[in-house]
């Protein structure tokens, strides 16, 4: 059966577009390239829909037609005085577009899923600017890598062998020799020390000896890869250096880093739980490198001090631009978060929390932004697409979310659906429907359709198409 | 322990996040047993688990000043880490995380004061129950 | 005289009595607008519009029943940046940096910017495939290559920064003259621009290489500039421009450093009054607060520094950069107040306004809804004086503009705002009210019998900034400076039609995926993509 090929995969924000998809009968049977999370989502799509409209009548979802659920939803859209549309992050920009049209329409507030993923990122960069790149640009030149708070094993699954470490580059090769080599070496001492441990009667996961230097790995020529982290991931154990911080310290090891470039001294001998002594290593290694890349993710934007923690992250890298060639860029989560952020900000000026209810787009986190809205109980009504707020926001706005009359469009049965008033089953994006996405590095790419959906699932365009006429009928409007 | 005497009470720090298993689980589906699996549970440093006196498998009880959760633990296969428990993004973890955006529009979901004990008593909640109990509608 | 139009174009004559009847008597009517550089599309402009909310929130477009909503101001949001230049009267807008890698980005963007016909530069002048074919002296594959690469994005022109710069900035390098050699690739920006320039006449392009010359921004700069044009004066074929350098006043200092910078803008007149193969367009600077943003990285690196004002950089793979950094010109400031006078001098100096076009490089030199006040000091002189007696006293001694007593005629500002600039572009059917041209016009309120330019700037001025009508393709979309009609405009490609067409090669692919983070059949964006898609079809030499 001919496959498919160069298929993006809809699901990460590494966006790999090599993605190889066998399809017989309209159904998905063997998946090439893709990491496991990708391979689950191109095999197992299909296993768990929602398929029919449903709306809540008497406290119970039922079965309804197509066009009573799309009513119903331009009805609940309309009547609201300050309806919040959420989500956006795993559709395509196509229905972002129609979705910033339908929120400009009723007056709501339209915001995406970078609220509570990497929105203080964006704050901060909107207070410092950013020095960054697209992907490509470190697999060729990158000789440092950063994964600050990141943990891509888990997260990002291909993004070391895509990108940094294990891609091969024009100026650089890859560390995947130099890693087997050493993975025997890892193994071996891990069980080594577990051994010793049992022997003399140690916690069995006391802290290896704290090494007095940096490895000498990390003075060579070669790609070098430092994972900073709370917690010693799958991504670290890879790594030529692992530096443990202090839960919530992040700020003042970023913060010693910028003071140690500068040749500042440090009136202290421990930063965040680590040495000075180490971290002056460490800037050192840092200034010698000829391009490096820290990559950071929700360890920074999440934990106390939220943008703070970029900002020093921003400003570490911007200042090492005087002394050689740095870059910084956030792990996005989604596939097309990304994207989201794009194109509401070419059409609203904003990249998300956008409040249209005087007639012009408004954007002031903290008070436009969703979490805050509901927390406040602001909100009369929901429309949430492609995001799952109830199993991700705090309770207190999650529930005030379920509160008020909520349509969700979506794929598959998700919590939020299960509170929902009104469900309308969409296709697959990337899989069942075409689009644009953009990857974490604002590269956008053609999202492929390589399934027919059911009839009774229309793509995120359509549904939303539908529920903006029906607005604008309600309305009086053309 | 005996039933009945003082339970041990460790105080913690909550991280959430992503791993392999909640993303290939939530693949499968939402209301999945693999996507359940995936995020009711309390990855904890192997000595904590000790120390409070439960086996992999067991039933703790999560407490933040925004609730509490019954979830299963598990031994953290990324040791050490004591005082550090990570709960996977989901519907549990949700139920008690931080509110608070402080201006900023991101609520606090890692670096949480959490405390955790052993819960025999209790019994972890499948998804629709779960949510049916928190919302009241469903 | 009247003019007929229909369907869209303009014609001999209609019937009048079924026709739809214009009194533009008392008014000025010009073909509409045509900017030939102007930021308005894609990846650098959208990282600038994130980096500034601060700038929208003082600026905003209250929607209407026929209008989106939008923001402002130095970098407005998609909608509200095709009607700010509709109610201005211009109908055609070149947007001039597009990083071909994210040519879809671009393209989604226009899509979304109603009411002008627009089109995008490709950036090639650093482009992997570009620097290698030219090292080799592979004049030809080059231009084969180039031409996949235009219509894979869609682009119009070719666009070059500061050649060379953009790959050594990869490293965190610059080139610092026209013959110093790139690192890694053993070739000079010299030979990139000839051999672009070869390409451009191969693939018989219907505008010249488009040319934002190295050292942009560096006092001492105008030799550059002037061995810039040199460098091309042989290629020149027909007496026809082989060469367009764009916003010329960043690359038209003098002096040696801040404290001497002064004006280069004579000399590079000079060079431009006895030659024939160079155009220019201006890069006025107008005293506001904007923001800065090219391909040019090194160049922004710079700028942080000099401002300390928070900074984007965006390195392309394979390609290009870009850099952003918000800049406020000040009129207490000899450099900008000397900045502000070299575009004015480039214009008044340099003799045939076919050679010289108005822009302000917007965002970088300001905001594009300040062309009105641009106009307005050409073609007065009284109104360049009062802005020259509060200008830092530096900067007023060494301007030459006290000493210049030319004003533009409303012939002249027609062809720096669109005659002259659809011609460089080779848009045959723009800038201009003879029969067959697109019915594109925009009619302004102001009498040319009874308005002395001269003496009434301010209505000048105000005349431009609301056109009492905008016509585009034939139906009325402004209406004393108000959208009546919302219209999508087009987007202008160059589909070029090579004499053996290039099948991409196994090498081609292979290349690629060495080269690139994406899949070769992702890359190039397909005709549907493009709301309206205008093909201009041409045919190359080879």
């Amino acid at each position: 059966m001919p496959a498919v090929s160069h298929v993006p995969c809809p699901v990460c924000g590494d966006f790999c577009d090599d993605i190889e998809v066998t399809v017989e009968d309209n159904v998905v049977t063997d998946v090439k390239n893709a990491c496991a999370v990708g391979a689950a989502r191109f095999l197992n799509f299909a296993g768990h829909r929602q398929m029919k409209p449903l709306i809540r009548k008497n406290g119970e979802l039922v079965e309804v037609s197509l066009d009573e659920a799309i009513r119903r939803s331009a009805e609940i859209l309309a009547d609201a005085a300050y309806p919040i549309l959420y989500g956006w992050s795993s559709t395509s920009c196509e229905a972002t577009r129609v979705g910033l049209e339908l929120a400009e329409e009723v007056g709501g507030v339209i915001d995406n899923t970078s609220t509570i993923c990497h929105g203080p990122s964006i704050l901060s960069i909107q207070d410092i600017g950013i020095s960054s790149c697209t992907l490509g640009q470190l697999r060729h030149r990158a000789d440092l890598v950063f994964y600050w708070g990141s943990n891509p094993w888990s997260a990002h699954p291909r993004h070391i062998e895509r990108y940094t470490m294990f891609s091969e580059g024009r100026f650089r090769q890859s560390a995947w020799e130099k890693y087997l080599s050493s993975l025997g070496g890892i193994l071996t001492r891990k069980r080594l020390q577990r051994a010793v441990n049992l022997l003399l009667g140690r916690r069995l996961s006391s802290p290896p000896e704290v090494e007095q230097g940096l490895p000498y790995t990390m003075f060579q020529k070669k790609r070098k890869m430092v994972v900073v982290d709370v917690r010693r991931t799958r991504t670290a154990e890879a790594a030529d250096y692992f530096l443990q911080v202090k839960p919530n310290n992040d700020y003042e090891l970023l913060q010693a880093l910028r003071m140690l470039i500068r040749d500042e001294e440090l009136d202290v001998d421990e930063v965040a739980g680590v040495p000075v002594e180490l971290l002056e290593e460490v800037a050192d290694v840092m200034i010698g490198c000829e391009l490096g890349i820290l990559f950071f993710g929700l360890g920074l934007t999440m934990s106390e001090g939220k943008h703070r923690n970029i900002d020093a992250a921003l400003s570490l890298v911007r200042d090492l631009n005087q002394y050689t060639k740095f870059l910084i860029m956030p792990m996005r989560g989604h596939f097309n978060v990304t994207g989201a952020n794009v194109v509401f900000t070419w059409q609203t000026g904003y990249p998300f929390a956008v409040d249209f209810s005087r007639g012009f787009p408004r954007y002031n986190p903290g008070e436009t932004s969703v979490i805050d809205i509901l927390c406040r109980e602001e909100s009369d009504a929901a429309l949430v697409i492609a995001s799952d707020p109830v199993a991700h926001f705090p309770k207190t706005a999650a529930q005030s979310l379920v509160r008020s009359p909520l349509i969700v469009i979506d794929p598959e049965p998700t919590p939020t659906s299960f509170m929902a008033d009104v469900v309308i089953p969409s296709a697959f994006v990337g899989i069942e429907a075409e689009g644009t996405a953009y990857r974490m590095d604002h590269v956008p790419l053609p999202l492929k359709k390589i399934v027919e959906p059911a009839k009774t699932c229309l793509s995120d365009v359509e549904i939303l198409q539908r529920i903006l006429h029906e607005v604008r009928k309600m309305r009086g409007g053309p | 322990m005996q039933l009945g005497e003082l339970m041990p009470k460790l105080k913690v720090s909550l991280l959430t996040g992503r791993t392999i298993d909640q993303g290939t689980g939530r693949e499968r589906g939402k209301f999945s047993e693999e996507y359940e699996r995936s995020v009711a549970v309390c990855q904890m440093d192997p000595d904590d688990v000790r120390l409070l006196g439960v086996r992999e498998n067991d039933i703790v009880r999560v407490s933040t000043d925004f609730g509490s959760v019954i979830l299963r633990v598990a031994k953290s296969a990324r040791n050490p880490h004591p005082g550090v428990i990570f709960i996977p993004y989901g519907p549990w973890a949700s139920l008690i995380v931080d509110p608070e955006t402080h201006g900023t529009g991101m609520p606090s979901l890692k670096g949480l004061p959490a405390e955790v004990e052993p819960a025999p008593e209790g019994s972890l909640l499948s998804l629709p129950e779960l949510l049916r109990k928190h919302f009241k509608k469903g | 005289m009247d003019i007929a139009i229909s369907n869209g174009r303009i014609v001999e004559k209609v019937d009048e009595r079924k026709a739809e009847v214009i009194d533009a008597s008392g008014m000025v009517v010009m073909a509409g607008g045509v900017d030939i550089h102007s930021h308005i599309a894609g990846s650098e402009v959208n990282a600038g519009r994130l980096l500034r909310p601060e700038d929208h929130r003082k600026d905003v477009e209250v929607k209407t029943a026929i209008t989106r909503s939008g923001v402002g101001y130095s970098i407005p949001s998609t909608f509200t940046t095709g009607y700010r230049y509709s109610r201005m009267g211009y109908t055609t807008v070149m947007n001039p940096s597009m990083p071909p890698l994210e040519a879809r980005h671009t393209h989604e963007e226009l899509n979304d910017t109603p009411m002008i016909d627009k089109a995008s530069y490709p950036l090639l002048g650093d482009w992997w495939f570009v620097l290698e074919y030219l090292r080799d002296g592979l004049i030809e594959e080059c231009a084969a290559h180039v031409a996949w690469m235009m219509r894979a994005t869609k682009g119009y022109a070719i666009k070059i920064v500061n050649p060379g710069g953009p790959e050594s900035w990869g490293f965190g390098g610059n080139v610092e003259s026209i013959d110093d050699p790139v690192p890694y690739f053993n070739i000079t920006p010299r030979d990139i621009i000839r051999g672009l320039c070869k390409v451009n006449r191969l693939l018989n392009l219907p505008h010249t290489i488009h040319v934002h010359t190295n050292n942009l921004g560096k006092p001492g700069n105008y030799i550059t500039t002037l061995e810039t044009m040199r460098c091309v004066e042989d290629l020149a074929t027909e007496g026809k421009p082989a060469i367009h350098i764009t916003h010329c006043q960043f690359s038209a200092f003098k002096g040696s450093d801040w404290r001497t910078m002064k004006s280069g803008a004579e000399d590079i007149a000079k060079y431009v009054n006895s030659h024939n193969h160079v155009t220019l367009d201006m890069g006025q600077v107008v005293f506001t607060d904007t923001t800065t943003m090219t391909a040019d990285g090194p160049f922004q690196y710079r700028l942080y520094g000099l401002t300390g004002n928070k900074w984007v950089n965006h390195d392309v793979e394979t390609e290009t950069c870009a850099g952003i950094v918000p800049f406020r010109y000040s009129r207490r400031s000899s450099v900008h107040a000397t900045q502000w006078s070299i575009g004015l001098e480039l214009a008044l100096l340099i003799k045939d306004p076919w050679k010289i076009y108005l822009t302000t490089d917007h965002p970088n030199g300001a905001p594009f809804t300040k062309y009105p006040q641009v106009i307005s000091w050409l073609m007065s002189r009284v109104a360049r004086k009062k802005v020259i007696k509060r200008i830092s006293r530096r900067a007023r001694r060494n301007s030459l503009l006290p000493n210049i007593d030319r004003e533009y005629d409303f012939y002249e500002t027609a062809i720096v705002t669109r005659a002259g600039e659809a011609k460089a572009l080779g848009l045959k059917q723009k800038g201009h009210l003879g029969v067959g041209a697109n019915a594109d016009l925009a009619i302004y309120n102001v009498n040319p019998r009874l308005v002395d330019p001269s003496k009434e700037y301010g209505t000048i001025r105000k005349a431009f900034s609301r056109a009492a009508y905008t016509i585009k393709s034939g139906e009325i979309v402004v209406k004393d400076g108000e959208i009546v009609r919302p219209v999508q405009g087009r987007t202008f490609w160059v589909d070029i039609k090579l004499s053996s067409p290039m099948e991409p090669t196994e090498e081609l692919r292979w290349k690629f995926r060495k080269y690139w983070t994406v899949e070769f059949e992702n890359y190039p964006i397909p005709e549907d993509h493009l709301t309206a898609s205008v093909p201009i079809t041409v045919e190359a030499r080879i």
